[in-house]
């Protein structure tokens, strides 16, 4: 990618997020794990993981590994700080906690839905769950810090 | 059993997940499995940097692959089911060969503490660590 920085605001302004994960979804580490746009909110963004063998952590029961997962919440969790601020800021992840509470069940999308709670001068604070298909009962829960810098492409 | 022996068996039991990342076992460090991959488009997050989920996931695998070992041949019949992890990390990681090692704070009864570290050239400068704990079972059938 060239110096330039992708236009991902809506014609309304703010912050795109389906425009931004559409172009994450073309390559690097989001593309490889297939992940995609679902919904936004005004602080929140949901994203999926659709089930592939690829993905698979225990041969055994087919379920998918944790991996992909920290993946996926890792980027809904970045996009919702963008959401709730209405812009593009560059941050990087300060800390991430995840909970898995049960297996991902196999053959089903993994939904993860990424709430920004809080934001100040240099810290957004967020949360989300992850589920395969009811949020009531979710799949993992997590936690954790995003912190701007100054130069987001190096 | 031989860090041959050792390598061959994480090596065996690496899912596909690992695999599709570009994961292998680099060497063996005090008795315990290096893992690593090569930067490629499969680890990367903003351009020029390695994706935070990207490193957790080896982290993981690393933490995981520390774990069994440690267990051995004894326990290999014992279910590892992890149940949170906690990720901090500390710099970018940038477009080079990533490293991960995972270390065993304690084996309890039910649960196992483990930790493991992510560096790129100079291991004493950790890009990333993580805190894992693991329920431990017996298998239903045994």
């Amino acid at each position: 990618m060239n110096d330039e920085r992708p236009d991902t605001s809506s014609p309304q302004g703010g912050f795109n997020p389906g425009m931004f994960q559409q172009m994450m979804s073309t390559h690097g580490h989001s593309g490889h794990l297939g992940i995609l746009y679902r919904a936004h909110g005004d602080s929140w963004v949901e994203l999926e993981l659709p089930y592939t063998p690829e993905l698979i952590g225990d041969v055994d029961t087919g379920v998918i590994a944790s991996g992909p997962i920290i993946s996926l919440m890792d980027n809904a969790t970045s996009l919702s700080v963008w959401t709730a601020i209405g812009k593009f800021r560059p941050q990087v992840t300060l800390d991430l906690r995840v909970d898995y509470m049960r297996p991902a069940t196999p053959g089903k999308t993994v939904v993860g839905r990424g709430e920004c709670y809080k934001t100040t001068r240099s810290m957004a604070f967020v949360r989300g769950i992850a589920h395969d298909g009811d949020p009531d009962d979710p799949v993992a829960h997590v936690a954790g810090t995003f912190i701007r810098i100054e130069n987001f492409l190096g | 059993m031989s860090d041959t022996d050792t390598i061959e068996t994480v090596l065996g039991f690496m899912p596909p997940f690992a695999k599709t990342m570009g994961m292998t076992v680099d060497h063996m460090q005090g008795g315990l499995p290096v893992i690593t991959y090569d930067y490629g488009p499969q680890v990367m997050g903003r351009p020029g940097f390695l994706h935070g989920g990207a490193m957790s996931g080896l982290m993981e695998i690393a933490a995981i692959a520390a774990l069994r070992v440690t267990l051995g041949k004894d326990e290999s019949n014992l279910k590892i089911k992890p149940v949170n992890i906690t990720i901090n990390f500390m710099r970018g990681g940038r477009e080079l060969r990533t490293y991960a090692l995972g270390e065993v704070t304690r084996i309890g009864r039910r649960v196992a503490n483990v930790e493991a570290k992510a560096w790129q050239d100079d291991p004493s400068k950790p890009i990333a660590t993580v805190f894992m704990n693991f329920l431990l079972s017996a298998p239903r059938s045994a």
